[in-house]
């Protein structure tokens, strides 16, 4: 009976073990599922940020650097027994504002109690110092640093650009997938466009860590981690001094100042007031500034060298007179009667020939002189006609970098509007306009519109007599190089002895029109303009260049309801240039005179002035 | 000198060599599973459970020398006293003893505890042994078997008392000793049978399928044999019985079982419902284990281990380290490991010419296939997560000592097996 029971339990034996051998064979050689997740679990991987590249103006003077800073991550599973009142008392903040995050927390979508998860953003320096040291009584919270952007300087903001958190709506849009929640991303100016040069690329590391989520060395001894690499830097064309200088000058105003380097198109200053100071849109306080800017009826996030839109008004007139020149139909000795039936004028000799129709900005002489350009008896049908030589003058227009973005290195360029048949005919019906119905363009009024940076890339061009580069900001790439359109001429075909001519009548109409401009020792050629602005007080014009043998800038000045060209614009353009080619400014009295500000009778200023806090 | 001279020559060494063996590697993964790279430990660090661990295997080697030395009579002769001793102790552990991870199991000696649950499991296997290899013993009479359960039965209460599940259910493992020494195998297939409809019942979502096949069963076995009244009485008696242990279930699982206990079935039969709760440990042991493939991750290389993702990794859990670090080649390593020790047990028994030495060599394979069984069984997901070391490789005194005195008293009994013969 007893007989075969042992064999029984040699056989169960047998049995369990090899039971254990196959479940185990299934699990560690069949099944590779319980690696992965032995690698989720265990393995953490921790994003080097890179530092984004730095900003240094055009004599090597850094502008844009990064400073540390440190988000608060919590993982909430690991959180036991907070003592709010004592972090409360650490980290100073209420109780109210506490329960509040750990609420937004758990409403976010990718919240999840075992991943960190951004408790407080962007602690700075001093609160981090703060912090650290009574960290370890909190469990559950850790540092994550990285960088935000910091600035040697408070001027440049609209140039400069700024960069926040990328919104949803991008990092939706981003295909290469190379951001995630949280990044940042260039959002305007130098930052948005060379977003893809500065930003560098991340670096991961993996690590180790236990069931608590504390770190316990490198995987692998680092074998798959990478090191982040920092972004490119980035040497902008800007004078930093004379930026500050014309911010100086334009505070309190609203209009734009941009000067250029007429030999290559480099951008010195580029000044759009009312500004901001970029600091404020760094750091913890981003986004209550942010609203702050965004909502200030001044718009000073609005960049209006690029994207405000003016009449040219007078300074059109060397447009005119270079077209007319070419076409044949003026020449220098041209001469029309003032009639100020249809265009109003200001006293001056009459007749005057070209020359005196630019040194007095004779409006019935332009008026004149368009006609000869838009009518060439091309056709019988002067409604026929006059579309041949609108067009015809539109083509030349456009050489002169006007009706479209020029192409510079910032995002947003607006176009300003050149009119062409195709805007008349839509206006008006085909066959249904002729010269008498777009006159006001001869003076750079009507449907014509340009922004501040085609109005110095005007001057620049007249500088160059005839040619341009696109106008830049970059100058250089550290480890790069700048997109090879900006060292590409651009040609306007048109003799370069008219633009001498023309050069001449701008070095004497300031006499006439801007005697404020003159400046001692330095021939400078300008012409002012005064837009009309049917809403208010005129808008000041001032376009120029100096000095008139080899200039070494063009500039052109645009205030916004401050009259005359002659005052506001022509001083402050005057200063400007005095200012970048002697270094200093030695004509007190006219500064005091921008500064204080009051070009009108009654003064129209700026509403607010924006101030970091 | 004459005596030890003989102890040497007699004893079985290929159980030593296994003994070292299995202690040794305990020791290694004992090191490895709390084994931290950062700080520059050494396996003989005092403050780390491997540093203890060899003190625990250094005392045993003195227990050993103790075991060989007294007369192999002794066993035999105080099994009773030894017996009663234990008993004892188990009883003043509920009264003086001090908690330790929610159990009171142990008893403070100095700043040292021992779990005298751990000796309960000898000193039962000798009382018994010594019952059975009573002249005149028969198994098939009630009284005697009424006595064995008793014998079992007492250490499993008063463990109970303790709230140390886990060990109490070693003692059920006697059962399978007492079929070796002459049980009906009746009352193992019995339970056998309720525990293969208990967790049937757990699996199968519609009782009524379970009652469709055993009445089907039933009709079968009926047709199949003699059909006389008393068979038929006797089976339809033992199905409505299974009936009525698939109606129990649900009796036992809310209301005998303690929450934890419950838990434990339930993350038996689907762990990924609360990976995070009940779940955890065996998502966590099966995670470890299964990470390390084929070949393992190599000695101290394992993160899930010592990382604390399994829970209990140097006691109950530590062949997660095992898997982890050697892979599938150094789990089939141990497991070959165990099943030749277990065979070479039963060799051992088979070969005592006493019925007591013989029942005693069976009551140590008995429970050193329990706790293997049910050990690596948990580990892996295919038993209830029940708490009892892995013989030779859990970290702890307590049970080193208790596996070690069961495996010498053995080899002991067995160096003298020719003079137990005399003597009878």
């Amino acid at each position: 009976m007893i007989e075969g029971r042992k064999e029984i339990f040699q056989i169960v034996f047998v049995l369990v073990a090899l039971v254990f051998l196959i479940k185990l064979f299934a699990i560690q050689v069949i099944d590779d599922r319980y690696a992965q997740l032995a690698a989720s679990n265990s393995i953490m991987k921790e994003v080097d940020y890179p530092f984004r590249g730095l900003i240094y103006d055009r004599h090597g003077n850094l502008l844009v650097y990064n400073s540390p800073e440190y988000d608060l991550m919590v993982v909430t599973r690991e959180v036991k027994q907070l003592d709010t009142a004592r972090f409360c008392e650490v980290f100073d903040i209420n109780k109210d504002q506490l329960l509040a995050i750990f609420r937004d927390l758990r409403a976010r979508k990718e919240y999840s109690q075992f991943k960190p998860t951004v408790f407080i953003r962007q602690l700075s320096n001093y609160d981090f110092a703060k912090i650290q040291e009574n960290l370890d009584e909190f469990a559950g919270f850790y540092i994550q640093p990285r960088t935000s952007r910091a600035y040697e300087t408070n001027t440049m903001a609209n140039a400069l650009g700024y960069i926040s958190e990328i919104s949803k709506t991008q990092l939706d849009r981003d295909s290469s997938h190379i951001y995630r929640q949280g990044d940042y991303i260039g959002q305007s100016g130098i930052e948005g466009y060379y977003e893809t040069t500065l930003r560098g690329q991340r670096g991961v590391r993996y690590k180790l860590r236990n069931v608590k989520g504390i770190e316990k060395g490198r995987f692998k001894n680092g074998e798959f981690d990478t090191l982040s690499v920092p972004g490119q830097n980035l040497i902008t064309t800007i004078d930093a001094e004379l930026q500050r200088y014309g911010e100086k000058l334009m505070k309190g105003k609203v209009g734009s100042v941009v000067a250029i380097e007429p030999s290559t198109g480099e951008i010195l200053s580029f000044i759009s007031g009312p500004s901001y100071d970029p600091t404020m849109l760094t750091g913890r306080r981003f986004s209550s500034n942010f609203s702050l800017v965004s909502n200030d009826s001044t718009k000073p996030l609005f960049p209006r060298p690029l994207m405000a839109m003016y009449p040219p008004g007078s300074i059109f007139k060397m447009v005119q007179t270079l077209i007319g020149l070419q076409e044949g139909v003026l020449s220098y000795e041209t001469r029309f009667p003032c009639d100020r039936s249809l265009v109003n004028c200001h006293n001056h000799p009459n007749p005057v020939n070209l020359h005196g129709a630019i040194q007095y900005s004779c409006n019935p002489y332009f008026h004149q002189a368009f006609r000869r350009i838009i009518n060439q008896n091309k056709s019988t049908n002067t409604f026929t006609d006059s579309r041949i030589g609108l067009d015809n003058w539109r083509e030349y227009v456009g050489r002169f970098g006007l009706g479209a973005p020029l192409g510079v290195d910032l995002p947003g360029e607006k176009g300003g509007q050149m009119p062409s048949s195709r805007l008349y005919n839509r206006i008006y019906g085909e066959g249904r306009w002729k010269f008498s119905t777009i006159y006001s363009l001869s003076i750079g009024q009507g449907e014509m519109l340009v922004t501040p940076l085609q109005m110095a890339n005007l001057a620049a061009i007249i500088a160059n007599k005839g040619y341009f580069y696109t106008p830049h900001l970059i100058k250089a790439i550290e480890d790069g190089e700048i997109d090879p359109r900006f060292r590409v001429r651009r040609e306007t075909d048109i003799d370069s002895a008219y633009f001498s001519f023309v050069q001449d009548a701008m070095s004497d109409a300031i006499l006439g029109t801007a005697s404020r401009a003159v400046i001692p020792g330095i021939v400078l050629c300008g012409k002012t303009g005064t837009a009309q602005n049917p809403h208010g007080a005129d808008h000041s014009v001032f376009m120029a260049f100096a000095p008139k043998d080899n200039p070494k800038i063009a500039i052109a000045v645009y205030v916004e309801n401050a009259g005359w060209g002659g005052r506001a614009a022509a001083s402050t353009a005057s200063l400007m240039i005095e200012k970048y080619l002697t270094g200093e400014v030695k004509r007190k009295a006219l500064e005091d005179y921008v500064l204080k500000g009051e070009f009108l009778d009654r003064v129209v200023r700026a509403t607010s002035t924006l101030e970091a806090d | 000198m004459h005596r030890e001279e003989k102890i040497s020559t007699h004893m079985d060494w290929v159980t030593v060599l296994l003994f070292a063996v299995l202690v040794t590697l305990g020791w290694l993964n004992v090191f490895a599973a709390v084994y931290d790279e950062t700080l520059h430990q050494s396996i003989f660090d005092l403050s780390l459970n491997s540093g203890r661990q060899l003190m625990f295997i250094a005392a045993s080697v003195i227990i050993i020398i103790g075991i060989l030395l007294v007369d192999m009579r002794f066993y035999d002769a105080a099994a009773y006293l030894i017996y009663g001793g234990i008993m004892f102790l188990l009883l003043l552990v509920p009264i003086i003893g001090k908690e330790v991870g929610g159990n009171k199991a142990w008893l403070g000696i100095g700043s040292f505890g021992v779990q005298p649950s751990e000796f309960a499991k000898f000193a039962t296997a000798l009382a018994v042994s010594k019952f059975i290899g009573t002249a005149g013993f028969r198994m098939d009479q009630l009284r005697n078997q009424v006595v064995l359960f008793m014998l079992i039965g007492l250490p499993m209460a008063l463990i109970m008392l303790q709230k140390d599940t886990g060990t109490a259910l070693v003692f059920t493992i006697f059962v399978l000793m007492f079929y070796r020494e002459g049980m009906s195998p009746f009352l193992i297939l019995v339970g056998l049978a309720a525990a293969v409809i208990f967790v049937l019942t757990l699996l199968v979502e519609n009782e009524f399928y379970l009652y469709g096949a055993i009445g089907i069963a039933l009709i079968i076995t009926i047709f199949m044999g003699k059909k006389k009244f008393k068979r038929i009485a006797l089976l339809t008696i033992g199905a409505l019985l299974l009936m009525g242990v698939i109606e129990s279930v649900d009796y036992i699982i809310t209301d005998v079982l303690k929450p934890h206990q419950q838990n434990r079935i339930k993350a038996l039969i689907n762990p990924e419902a609360d990976p995070l709760g009940y779940g955890w440990n065996v998502t966590q042991s099966k995670i470890a284990i299964g990470s390390g493939g084929f070949a393992g991750k190599g000695f101290l290389k394992g993160t899930q281990t010592k990382f604390d993702f399994v829970p209990e990794q140097s006691t109950d859990f530590i062949f997660c380290t095992i898997g982890e670090e050697h892979g599938w080649l150094g789990s089939l390593l141990v497991i070959s490991l165990f099943v030749v020790l277990l065979f070479r047990i039963i060799y051992l028994a088979e070969r005592q010419k006493s019925r007591f030495a013989r029942a005693f060599g069976y009551s140590v394979a008995c429970i050193f296939f329990f706790h293997f069984a049910i050990n690596i069984g948990m580990t892996i997901g295919l038993f209830p997560v029940i708490g009892i070391p892995l013989p030779f490789f859990s970290y702890g005194g307590s049970s080193l000592w208790g596996f070690t005195i069961l495996l010498f008293i053995l080899l002991k009994l067995d160096a003298h097996r020719s003079q137990m013969l005399q003597r009878i």
